[in-house]
């Protein structure tokens, strides 16, 4: 089942997008391994953690080491021509659900250019449209603001949580990269460096226009507001944070606020 | 609280084309629950007065007839209701003005209901659906809720017009008719469709958007039909084709995001079984279940305000007569759902 690494896959190199040139030294790397890959693929991808809103994500182990693997499956409901018509449209690249993977690993890979952490990439599966990518060892956001929600707010540590969220999206924002996801159970605070990892880059795209980017701010302010109205002002702090990190951060937020009234049957004054 | 007799409310549902009013009893029993609805000619909508005038014809022939199907009279009853909001003023204006002269007539307290949340509430006690992730489909409403921290929060939603205005809208451009509703006919007729054509698709973040599409084949239907490029029915299935699957992507991010296995469909446009079919894809898909209800519990109905009043009654909850007023605009995320934090209704 597994795309042997000897033969490159050719339609790849071809459109000049191999994954593999993001990390050449994972390629020779993988020469290597592939004989760990097989064992991987003789016992599964390992046990599931989560089940995504684009993948189906599982604990594993990669040459020694603690990874996630990532398998991407299609929307059944959905209708075939439509199922294309979107892939197409979100990758600006061809029907096949391997280049959704391509897509995600080069937008993590943009990502840490931008100086925003993310996992390393370990390796990337054409065939089984699996990506396979470090461990973080850590909380989510979301695990700690509902942990804050129930035991009570620790001010510093909300802090430094939201300041780093602020500064990691303004950083994404002016390279270009929209996350499209940005949820709280999207970020892992590092047990050991209490740094934040920005995960699943399922629905990255890149651009520059002020309404991505403040409709990519917009989910988050709503994931914020419906899963943890205890904690405050975070979204404030966050905002300040993105407007010292981003350099465009005036276009970015004028449109915020047009975003922010586009709910139906909002009280309105006036 | 008296535990030896069960309460009973009555409750008036007119936010929109239907006028109902539904005796109901705290365990979820429905003893009755009639309604009306104000059927406009092919190509054409409701509009507010003419709703309004519907509405004030019907509602005490319906109101009896709840009554004596129940087999109650007013001293029986222990509460009235009405829907406060969201919805049409001048519809919304009947039932609240007769709830309050009722409640003047027969000395009962009044309870004010949302709407949204209302038809929530009916979900659950109909299908036994204990913490769903709830699409609330309807001509008025879209919307993605979950239960979170004390309210019914909105995960996504629509930002312009609801999934069943944009049915609705499109079935009056193939002038279908508007009995039993626009939509219904529209979900017949996609049946017989083959092929797909494409429409945009408007996901932004977690919310979606349908004007632009409406706009689209609004425009493009009346020349592709001439050239007999696609029948009327290809139009209608590749629109809930194109829809629903707007829907269900925004259903399953937010249950990827809140952890939740099951989904509850309410509301009219959940009636449709295409839309219940995608998400019960999506659903077995994850492991979880979809919970989803007919004609009689989805689409508006005044059991649904009872029921739902019974749940604020039963902790304490009464509006003054003061403060029965109506509003357009009341969103699900500003209710207190008290209930759901400490439940005594034996659910």
């Amino acid at each position: 089942m597994h795309y042997r690494l000897t033969e490159p896959p050719p339609a790849l190199e071809q459109e000049g997008m191999s994954p593999y040139g993001l990390c050449s030294s994972v390629l020779l790397f993988f020469y290597i391994i592939i004989m760990e890959v097989d064992r991987v693929e003789k016992e599964g991808f390992g046990v599931l953690l989560k089940q995504g809103a684009e993948a189906r994500v599982f604990e594993s182990n990669f040459v020694g080491r603690r990874s996630i693997v990532k398998e991407r499956f299609s929307k059944k409901y959905r209708h075939p021509l439509l199922d294309s018509k979107l892939t197409l449209k979100r990758l600006n690249a061809a029907n096949f659900l391997h280049l959704c993977s391509y897509q995600e690993a080069r937008c993590m890979t943009k990502a840490r250019r931008l100086g925003v952490p993310t996992p390393a990439l370990y390796g990337v599966d054409p065939l089984l449209h699996t990506l396979t990518f470090e461990y973080v060892d850590g909380l989510s956001v979301k695990e700690i603001l509902l942990d804050f929600g129930s035991n009570g707010i620790n001010e510093e540590i909300l802090d430094d949580i939201a300041t780093q969220i602020g500064n990691a999206v303004g950083k994404l924002h002016d390279g270009g990269l929209i996350h499209g996801d940005l949820t709280t159970s999207n970020m892992i605070i590092k047990r050991d460096t209490n740094q934040l990892v920005l995960i699943d880059f399922g629905l990255s795209f890149t651009s520059t226009l002020p309404e991505d980017k403040a409709v990519d701010l917009y989910v988050l302010e709503r994931a914020l507001l419906s899963m943890h109205s205890s904690c405050g002002n975070a979204m404030d702090k966050i905002l300040s944070a993105y407007r010292k990190s981003s350099k465009q951060w005036s276009s970015t937020m004028n449109k915020l606020a047009q975003v922010r009234q586009r709910g139906r049957k909002r009280t309105m004054v006036g | 609280m008296a535990k030896n007799k069960t309460l009973i409310a009555v409750g008036f549902e007119g936010s929109a084309n239907k006028i109902g009013v539904g005796v109901v009893a705290l365990d979820g029993a429905i003893l009755s629950n009639p309604r009306h609805t104000y059927i406009t000619p092919p190509g054409h909508g409701f509009l507010p007065r003419e709703t309004a005038h519907h509405h004030l014809r019907h509602v005490l022939p319906l109101l009896r007839s709840a009554l004596d199907d129940a087999g109650i009279t007013p001293a029986d009853v222990d509460c009235l209701c009405y829907t406060k909001g969201p919805g049409m003023g001048a519809p919304l204006q009947v039932s609240a003005v007769a709830v309050r002269a009722l409640s003047q007539l027969w000395g009962k307290p009044i309870v004010a209901v949302n709407h949204c949340v209302a038809h929530i509430e009916m979900g659950r006690v109909v299908t036994g659906a204990e913490d769903p992730v709830v699409l609330y489909v309807s001509g008025g409403n879209t919307q993605v809720i979950a239960y979170s921290e004390g309210r019914y929060r909105i995960f996504g939603e629509t930002i312009d017009i609801a999934v069943g205005n944009c049915l609705d809208r499109f079935a009056r451009v193939l002038t279908l008719s508007n009995d039993p509703s626009p939509g219904y006919n529209i979900e017949q007729l996609a049946k017989k469709g083959e092929k797909f054509i494409d429409l945009p698709y408007v996901v932004k973040g977690m919310d979606v958007s349908f004007s632009g599409i409406l706009s689209y084949i609004e425009a493009t239907a009346v020349e592709k039909l001439k050239n007999n490029e696609c029948t009327p029915a290809d139009l209608c299935y590749s629109l809930q084709e194109t829809l629903f699957a707007m829907l269900v992507e925004i259903t399953e991010r937010a249950m990827a995001h809140c952890d939740k296995k099951d989904v509850l469909i309410v509301g009219g446009v959940g009636c449709n079984e295409r839309l219940q079919e995608m998400m019960r894809i999506m659903c077995s898909e994850r492991g979880g279940k979809l919970f989803a209800t007919d004609d009689r519990y989805c689409v508006d109905n005044g059991a649904m305000i009872a029921y739902t009043s019974l749940l604020a009654f039963a902790h304490g909850m009464t509006t003054p007569l003061e403060e029965s007023t109506f509003t357009q605009r009341f969103r699900t995320d500003e209710v207190q759902a008290i209930w759901r934090e400490k439940s005594i209704c034996g659910e």
